[in-house]
């Protein structure tokens, strides 16, 4: 069946796509040149004339031994942030799943955090895992320094990580659900009758029938740990990409060196850098999980 | 082997009550059918015995022991499931062992008793697929041996034919009696397709509205149908049922200007009232004289054709031999024997226990005793 609606004149569907068409232009594809641009020109902060330098701001980038340390903090609060939403998400859809009686009010309850913006969660976990005055506080008045993310670089680590879960498992617990129940409950029974209890049938029957939902979050949420805008988010209210730069995530780093350094050649390398990054990520999910994922 | 209990069962969603208080025996090794329409309630109280659903109230024992309490896993029953219910992602011998696999048996021996089972179902060149690369007809097969792998006690059946075509439907209706045969393990059948349940059943149960219609043996349900619900579900074509008038003082039933003969004693029992009357369209006999009705439209059987009519405003149909010639808008003259006449009370709905012709007039039926007016 031809659905397309036939307009007589080329003026009027031009018109009606306008103004999506200079958003894009005006929001992607000319900072998306900008910093093509930038990342080979040398550009001056305050303005004038750039100077063409080839891949110089590219070999500046990567003699930067905090460079590489940026590359290696985003790997890990990728890989961690991905793996404590999922599964997080997982538990809480799996036991909202079972439909006892009162889950309900959860179901609700576990999605609110996303509605969250991450620099206010983050704010908010400040004062939560405070050393001084938080949860932690009387741990570590029994055991000095066991929790101190303004002194040590791997605790700070972990409590962006705890942010980014706590904000984006509702998100992947939405997915999670759906995907559960979309799994027919008579396989559930028959492998009730078959003698499993709750924990053999999650692990034998619905993850594997997840499979394509865990695929899709793996990627959608490795993209957001890297370049997320709450990545920047978290980062900036709660750390500030320290102590000693042990969470100076790369998405930080760039919009640091940029807008406080004023260094926006250096930041478009980088940039660069991060898609690539990322493309290779995505590259290597497809190739080598994908394929373990049964759709049907 | 198991016997199975169920006393006084209730089952209600919130307020709504859908089963009113179930009172069954089964023993030990039956081939049991609960039939009914869909709605009734029997897909429920098939749950509740394999602990699917809970039980309101009542109590359900398997084997003299009560099980309202128990996980499902700890009843002993295998169930097939209406749409199959296969693991996807596991293959068919996945599948069949599954239950052995959560149990613990080692490999060897779950292997060996996967082929066994395999073979019974003939399943056994299937057994590496994924059930998607199966017809209906295998994976029906998968189900079954995927519950007899498991030796259970009593084994549950949710409708499990319903969707299959109609010529597979008869040949695993074959093969669930042979294998019933074999196994001897309780059996619970849950249908609504009459004819399945006609030709499984050693006892068969008839429910409607949460409740038990009636329990017996098929033929004798056939025979003797307890209310004009098991009347009209049962039997195909359906029976036709009227409405007559005993009219006492002339011993005879009334209906559509029709007078029907009947023995004086009987007709005081009855009393002067309204009653249903039921006949099967298969015991209505061409004849020289008797009901006339106009014929509306002919459904050929091969074996034979069904007359569809009317009589006194209800739809009426007969079963008749090839021979009998007839076109729509004819008159056909058809006796309605005494000795197959049901009469049901209308107010309660239940049979009326009386014989309009006693065993030693059977033979003689053909003598008249229909009169048209």
């Amino acid at each position: 069946m031809d659905k397309r609606a036939a307009f007589r004149s080329w003026w009027l569907p031009s018109l009606f796509a306008l103004p999506q068409i200079i958003l894009i232009l005006l929001f992607f594809y000319w900072p998306a040149v900008a910093v093509l641009r930038w990342a080979f020109t040398l550009e001056p902060p305050f303005g004038g004339a750039a100077e063409f330098v080839g891949f110089a701001n590219f070999k500046e980038v990567f003699a930067d031994p905090l460079y590489w340390n940026s590359v290696g903090v985003s790997l890990a609060f990728a890989l961690c942030g991905t793996l404590a939403t999922i599964f997080i998400g997982l538990v809480l859809a799996l036991a909202v799943d079972r439909q006892l009686p009162g889950s309900a009010p959860f179901r609700f309850l576990y999605i609110l955090p996303y509605a969250i913006a991450g620099p206010a969660a983050g704010m908010a976990f400040r004062f939560i895992l405070s050393p001084e005055r938080g949860l932690m506080a009387s741990v570590n008045a029994a055991f000095p320094d066991f929790w101190n993310p303004a002194k040590y670089g791997s605790h700070a680590l972990i409590l962006v990580i705890v942010v980014f879960a706590w904000k984006w498992a509702g998100y992947t617990f939405i997915f999670l659900l759906a995907g559960l129940q979309s799994v027919p409950r008579s396989l559930i029974e028959a492998a009730a009758m078959d003698g499993c209890g709750p924990i053999r049938r999650a692990v034998d029957i619905q993850i594997p029938l997840l499979a394509p939902t865990l695929f899709f979050l793996l990627v959608i949420m490795m993209t957001e740990g890297f370049v997320g805008a709450d990545t920047y988010g978290i980062v900036a209210r709660t750390t500030d990409g320290g102590p000693n730069h042990g969470t100076d995530v790369m998405v930080y780093r760039i919009v640091e060196e940029a807008f406080r350094g004023l260094n926006y050649s250096g930041a478009s390398a980088q940039s660069l850098v991060l898609i690539g990054l990322i493309m290779i990520f995505t590259f290597i999910q497809f190739r080598f999980i994908e394929r373990q994922v049964h759709y049907k | 082997m198991a016997d199975i209990a169920i006393r006084a069962v209730r089952k209600s969603y919130g307020k709504n009550p859908t089963l009113h208080g179930i009172d069954l025996a089964f023993a030990s090794g039956e081939f049991v059918v609960i039939l009914g329409p869909s709605g009734c309630g029997k897909s429920t109280l098939l749950r509740m015995i394999a602990g699917l659903e809970e039980i309101t109230s009542g109590e359900i024992a398997i084997n003299g022991k009560v099980v309202n309490r128990l996980e499902p896993r700890e009843r002993g029953c295998a169930m097939v499931f209406q749409n199959y219910a296969l693991y996807p992602h596991m293959t068919v011998a996945g599948n069949i062992g599954y239950a052995l696999k959560v149990a613990g048996v080692p490999k060897a021996e779950r292997l060996r008793r996967i082929e066994e089972t395999a073979k019974i179902v003939g399943l056994s060149d299937y057994l590496d697929r994924k059930p998607a690369a199966l017809s209906g007809g295998q994976r029906q097969r998968v189900a079954m041996a995927r519950a007899i792998i498991r030796e259970p006690n009593v084994f549950l059946f949710d409708e499990p034919l319903s969707n299959l075509d109609a010529k597979l439907r008869v040949t695993m209706r074959a093969e669930i009696r042979k294998l019933h045969q074999r196994l001897s393990a309780t059996s619970i059948f849950v249908t609504h397709d009459q004819v399945e349940a006609m030709t499984l059943a050693d006892k068969l149960v008839v429910m409607n509205k949460g409740v038990v219609e009636q329990v017996g043996q098929p033929l004798d349900i056939y025979h003797r149908p307890a209310s004009i619900f098991v009347a009209s579900f049962i039997g195909s074509p359906a029976m036709n049922l009227f409405d007559a008038a005993v009219d006492v003082d002339n011993a005879c039933l009334t209906f559509g200007g029709t007078k029907m003969v009947i023995d004086r004693a009987l007709a005081v029992r009855l009393g002067a009232r309204h009653i249903t009357v039921g006949i099967r369209p298969e015991q209505c006999v061409v004849a020289p004289e008797g009901v006339s009705i106009k014929v509306d439209f002919i459904e050929e059987l091969g074996s034979g054709r069904v007359i569809h009519s009317e009589l006194n405003g209800h739809p009426f149909a007969a079963t008749v031999d090839e021979h009998t010639r007839a076109r729509p808008g004819d008159r056909v003259t058809l006796e309605l024997p005494l000795a197959h006449l049901h009469l049901f009370d209308q107010e309660t709905g239940r049979r009326i226990e009386i014989d309009l012709a006693p065993r030693a007039a059977r033979n003689s039926a053909s003598q008249q005793t229909l009169q048209a007016v």
